[in-house]
């Protein structure tokens, strides 16, 4: 992203909310303030030093608003671009330019969904679109799944490939304490699940959770005297290709080459640079598509390159080590998540998950149906 | 630009209802342009024309949905020869038979009620 300074913000604090299945009556907006409270908490920051205030929900029209009125406060520098479960990334590229700015000097993302609670019908209202709604697609799933059919037919990637990308997950999952599901699940048990949208098994498919969270940026210099090691924001950028799935150009190559080019140039960086890979895992050819566009593996060879258990604990390359949207949680807009688990690995942080080297994170958000990709590169103190 | 009469939705519709698979094309970009609108997305020319598509295509990417009731069936991208993409389904043949590079023709699948028709394809070879 021209014109942002390479390491000149940093995130200081992250948290989740209350995940999985949440208590009764708890509001998105609810489970946001507890994100909020948690990632003050964790850099050592107060509600009185926030000025600048970023969210995108999908069970509040105008979740900003809702947001400064619970939290009782009044920032001076507010954001709620909505691109659906990358929104947070996008967010996070547009709290650095408002630091670097001055238009704030505190930001805060933040996010919450009881879309478990209350139904994913209900928290997330399908738009009618004249041109598909009448063929009865089941979005999202549909649409990957065309994706996945394009990708199987040009390169020869088969559902045992995409299968692994889901039990790779749910290995990382049984390290994180509160992941959802942890059971033992092989490549054999995805493919004899039940069948949702062809090739996507249900465990294909990511979790339907309640969860929230929050996290906290602020400037380079401001950082270095705060509670936790930075997480300093060294690459953003972002591509976007379509809406609707019909729209979409190619579907085997997806916005997030444009936005890892764009990422990895302010950054100065690489993906062989990279420690690891915390991506929008919403389904498994996510993780085959995003690896290839980001520079991982060739187009083509994500199939070959995440089987072996090669993005699993152990293997060559960390790749969602929190579980993912397949097995640790999901509450619709899965974006922000991913952030905090990058912070969380560049710190040190994760226990028995903790990657062995970890300076460098690519986090890549991923919105709609393939459409709206933003990568955010973080590194720790040894970076900048 | 001026206002409009009658909207690129209802144009696309009324064609439907002729039985006549409508889709636009731009001079200035010379190429096709789907879904219908009122602004080129290649060069942002106002200047769009109607054009009917012979019907034939290629499907693009396809799959079977799964439904909790009721019987699976397909849902497909279809690449028209014109050189423009949309969803459709392909019909008379089991859902998961349907696969990509398969040459399918258009017809009109009529819904009745208050549901607008719609372009539905079927395999050229049948």
């Amino acid at each position: 992203m021209d014109g942002l300074k390479r390491g000149s913000t940093a995130i200081v604090g992250a948290a989740e909310s209350d995940l999985g299945q949440v208590a009764d009556e708890m509001s998105p907006m609810d489970l946001c303030a507890q994100g909020i409270s948690r990632a003050l908490a964790d850099c050592g920051l107060a509600m009185k030093d926030v000025d600048g205030l970023f969210c995108a929900m999908t069970q509040q029209r105008m979740s900003i608003i809702s947001l400064i009125e619970y939290l009782g406060i009044q920032p001076k520098f507010i954001g709620s671009s909505m691109t659906g479960g990358s929104s947070f990334e996008f967010h996070v590229a547009q709290a650095a330019a408002a630091i670097e700015a001055g238009l704030c000097s505190v930001a805060v993302i933040a996010y919450g969904s009881t879309q478990r609670s209350v139904g994913r019908k209900q928290a997330s209202q399908r738009e009618v679109n004249p041109y598909e709604t009448p063929f009865k697609p089941f979005l999202p799933t549909s649409a990957y799944a065309l994706a996945a059919s394009r990708h199987m037919h040009q390169y020869g990637t088969t559902r045992e490939n995409l299968a692994e990308v889901a039990v790779a997950a749910r290995k990382w999952a049984q390290l994180n304490p509160v992941a959802w599901e942890k059971k033992p699940l092989t490549v054999a048990d995805v493919l004899k699940a039940r069948m949702i949208s062809h090739p996507f098994t249900v465990r294909d498919c990511c979790l339907v959770t309640d969860g929230g969270g929050a996290i906290v940026m602020t400037s380079a210099a401001r950082a270095k005297s705060l509670k936790k090691p930075p997480a300093y924001v060294l690459g953003c950028g972002h591509g976007v290709t379509h809406m609707n799935i019909s729209s979409m150009p190619d579907l085997t190559i997806t916005g997030a080459k444009q936005s890892g080019e764009v990422a990895y140039k302010m950054a100065k960086l690489s993906a062989k640079d990279c420690d690891m890979v915390q991506l929008y895992d919403a389904f498994t050819i996510n993780t085959i598509l995003f690896l290839e566009d980001l520079g991982f593996c060739k187009k083509g060879e994500g199939g070959a390159f995440v089987s072996n258990g090669n993005i699993a604990p152990g293997g060559g390359l960390p790749v969602n080590t929190n579980g993912g949207g397949l097995s640790y949680c999901h509450p619709g807009m899965y974006g922000l998540f991913i952030l905090i688990e990058g912070v969380r690995q560049l710190r040190g942080e994760c226990g028995e998950r903790q990657v062995r080297k970890h300076d460098v994170a690519m986090v890549h958000g991923n919105g709609g149906v393939l459409s709206a990709q933003a990568s955010v590169i973080l590194g720790g103190g040894a970076t900048v | 630009m001026p206002n409009a009469t009658t909207s690129p939705l209802a144009t696309y519709i009324s064609h439907l209802e002729k039985g006549e698979l409508a889709y636009q094309f731009s001079p200035e970009a010379n190429r096709a342009v789907f879904f219908p609108r009122v602004l080129c997305p290649f060069t942002g020319s106002d200047k769009l024309e109607w054009r009917i598509s012979t019907g034939r295509g290629t499907v693009y990417a396809t799959t079977v949905v799964y439904p909790a009731e009721g019987a699976p069936f397909n849902v497909a991208l279809v690449d028209c020869d014109e050189g423009f993409r949309l969803m459709s389904r392909v019909e008379e043949i089991a859902p998961e038979q349907v696969t990509i590079g398969m040459r399918v023709k258009f017809r009109v699948h009529r819904p009745g009620g208050e549901e607008a028709p719609i372009p539905v394809f079927t395999p050229e070879a049948a």
